[in-house]
């Protein structure tokens, strides 16, 4: 693919507010997971949670938008002068210009869940302050994004549940390829709800103490949330130092709904495809963000892939442990980590592993260390046999 | 440096309230046969292994249906096609159950029911059936979807040079939820697109950007189907198919930016 610019990004997590706060966590190898004391939940995990989500207000004119996940997108936009930046895009280019492409697993769905409990004891009816459209339903972060920007131009959400905002990235790139848009607002927004927590518990894929990627120990995950986004647009020639999207690859287990397959063969064919949009070799790859999701399973099938791809000369990591699952916003979130990693000289450490799977033949960084990369390569895989791998690398 | 967004349809599939299938559809689309209201038909699952039949879904058995009979339409390979599928909304009765359950003193749901909740289960069931490793992608765009998903296939199929199954769905919520999103039914439709003409083309279509009103259908039972359900915004594009005509004509899509669709049969 021809490389894109990340003119502007920013991502938001239990770690803090902004790059420079993720920055700093991630230098210090800190975690932001705490025990579960979300909502009326009763469940022994660990979740990473966003401060101060619900003292966002929402503009009077965007009130339909009130809940959780739109709070926190509108946190995750206003941050790092990210939503200066896309508005001087849109004065450049015009509203019908530019695209947003945002990945979520469970959008709003948590206003849902608090809407049942307050049903009509006699027709059952919800509230009459529940609405569907623009807090439930999963392109609601995308409408709320494209309105808070007054925009007139493509919009769609992607759901792949756990690879949703990576697939953004690639979906975003066609239309820039195709010239249909000149820049894409893309991103992940995932909040913590009911749904997941005691949906994955019901899995047995939570632990019930901080999660643990690529350890021998590992015992489940633990679910976070997160809004992370970048804006994207063709690169032209690009300053030295900039971070560019380089590559994206896309593929299917085709083997069951929540368990990977167990060679890993989806996630080799995610990171081969990205590597030949990319043109790049896998020694050109100095630094692989994981999945690394804490559950035997997946770390399993991921690590034997990245080893049958890779070998064990490629410094990797999940940070997961720093950030928790952030589900749906993962691939957003952690792309970010890969743009920071790569224009810091920085790559992280895994928080809460301690002794690495001795299964897993990889160059796994328990610390984080100073290096110079030129191309890191982030995966993310999600239920359904959903994969995508993207490359993204700096400007010489 | 702009390309435009091109394809080849090779294929359809369809099924709605009253059209089981894309000859039947056709032929009511073509004027031929009267449009009797009725109950979406789904057929049963059989190209899934057991496991995911007893598990399978309306909005599952739904894409199944449509995308395999548009593949056959096509002569085209199922585990070979890249897939977008787009959906204004997932399985409205297994999310129905999951937040009364939630709502309760009981929160212990089913590992079934959550993995089925999410709004990719209907692609991940057809990776199973098929056995398809090609991309998949799963997109919302409320009452865009259509378009939505139009707009990626295309990109998928002009840019990575790839035949596209476009899967277009959707399926009703129970009450509650029905009186907040009354969809009245699962309807789908499935498009072959391919990048190049082959001896299989039935017709040459180009999306761009437009502002103009989607022509409203003549029969007034098809343009209500046209209005309830996000997926049947593509009947238009349908009927000209069913016709055999040329022209152009306008899809909604999200407001103000409509869909331009200038068809060229073959």
């Amino acid at each position: 693919m021809t490389p894109l610019l990340l003119s502007a990004y920013t991502a938001t997590t239990c770690l803090g507010r902004g790059l420079d706060a993720t920055r700093a966590a991630l230098r210090q190898g800190r975690s932001g997971l705490a025990p579960c004391a979300f909502e009326t939940v009763a469940l022994a995990t660990w979740i990473g949670e966003v401060a101060a989500v619900d003292a966002e207000k929402l503009p009077k004119s965007l009130a339909a938008y009130d809940c959780r996940n739109n709070r926190l997108t509108q946190l995750g936009l206003e941050t790092d002068g990210f939503a200066d930046q896309v508005r001087a895009v849109i004065g450049r280019v015009g509203k019908t210009r530019v695209g947003v492409f945002l990945g979520t697993s469970t959008a709003g769905i948590l206003q849902t869940e608090l809407a049942y409990r307050r049903r009509d004891p006699q027709t059952g009816a919800l509230p009459d302050d529940f609405i569907y459209r623009t807090t439930h339903n999963s392109f609601s972060l995308a409408e709320f994004t494209r309105d808070y920007f007054g925009l007139q131009g493509m919009a769609m959400a992607i759901s792949t549940a756990c690879s949703s905002s990576a697939k953004v990235f690639a979906a975003a790139a066609r239309q820039l390829e195709l010239g249909s848009i000149d820049a894409a607002i893309v991103g992940g927004v995932d909040t913590l709800c009911l749904t997941t927590l005691y949906g994955f518990a019901s899995l047995q894929l939570t632990s019930a103490q901080p999660c643990r990627p690529y350890d021998a120990a590992r015992n489940g995950i633990s679910v976070g949330e997160g809004a992370a986004f970048a804006l994207l647009e063709r690169a032209g020639d690009p300053a030295p130092g900039s971070v560019l999207l380089l590559g994206t690859g896309e593929s299917s287990d085709a083997y069951h709904m929540s368990s990977p397959h167990p060679e890993g063969l989806g996630a080799r064919l995610a990171m081969e495809a990205a590597l030949r949009s990319a043109g790049l070799a896998t020694a050109d790859i100095g630094y692989i963000n994981l999945h690394g999701t804490a559950t035997p399973a997946n770390d399993a099938a991921e690590g034997k892939a990245v080893a049958a791809l890779f070998g064990n000369t490629v410094p990797c990591s999940s940070t997961k442990g720093a950030t928790g699952h952030t589900l749906g916003a993962a691939g957003a979130v952690e792309a970010v980590v890969c743009a920071l990693a790569l224009s810091d000289g920085f790559l992280p450490g895994s928080p809460g592993t301690q002794n690495v799977d001795p299964a897993m033949r990889l160059d796994y960084l328990l610390q984080g260390k100073a290096a110079t990369v030129r191309h890191a390569l982030s995966n993310s895989f999600g239920f359904g046999g959903s994969n995508c791998s993207l490359i993204l690398g700096v400007a010489p | 440096m702009s390309k435009a967004l091109t394809a080849w349809i090779e294929g359809i599939g369809f099924l709605a309230p009253g059209l089981p299938d894309w000859p039947t559809a056709r032929a009511v689309l073509r004027g031929e046969q009267a449009y009797a209201p009725a109950p979406s038909v789904l057929p049963a699952p059989s190209i899934l292994p057991p496991a995911e039949r007893r598990r399978a879904s309306r909005v599952v058995k739904l894409t199944l249906a449509v995308g395999r009979e548009a593949a056959a339409h096509a002569g085209a390979d199922v585990g070979q096609l890249a897939t977008v599928f787009s959906a204004s909304g997932a399985d409205g009765h297994n999310c129905h159950a999951l937040c009364e359950q939630l709502a309760g003193e009981d929160r212990q749901i089913s590992p079934t029911r959550f993995h089925n909740s999410v709004h990719n289960a209907a692609a991940g069931y057809w990776g199973i059936a098929t056995g398809a490793m090609a991309p998949c992608q799963v997109i919302c765009a409320y009452d865009a979807s259509f378009g939505a998903g139009l707009l990626d296939a295309l990109g998928q199929v002009v840019v990575d040079r790839q035949t596209t199954l476009l899967i277009a769905y959707d399926s009703e919520y129970p009450q509650p939820l029905f009186a907040k999103r009354p969809v009245p039914d699962v309807a789908g439709v499935g498009l072959v697109l391919a990048p190049q003409r082959t001896e299989r083309s039935l017709a040459q279509i180009t999306v761009a950007p437009d502002t103009a009103n989607a022509e409203p259908l003549a029969d007034a039972a098809l343009e209500d189907l046209r209005t309830a359900i996000p997926a049947l915004r593509a009947l238009p594009l349908l009927r000209k198919l069913a016709l055999g005509e040329g022209g152009v004509i306008c899809l909604d899509y999200l407001p103000p930016m409509q869909l331009g669709v200038a068809i060229q049969p073959c």
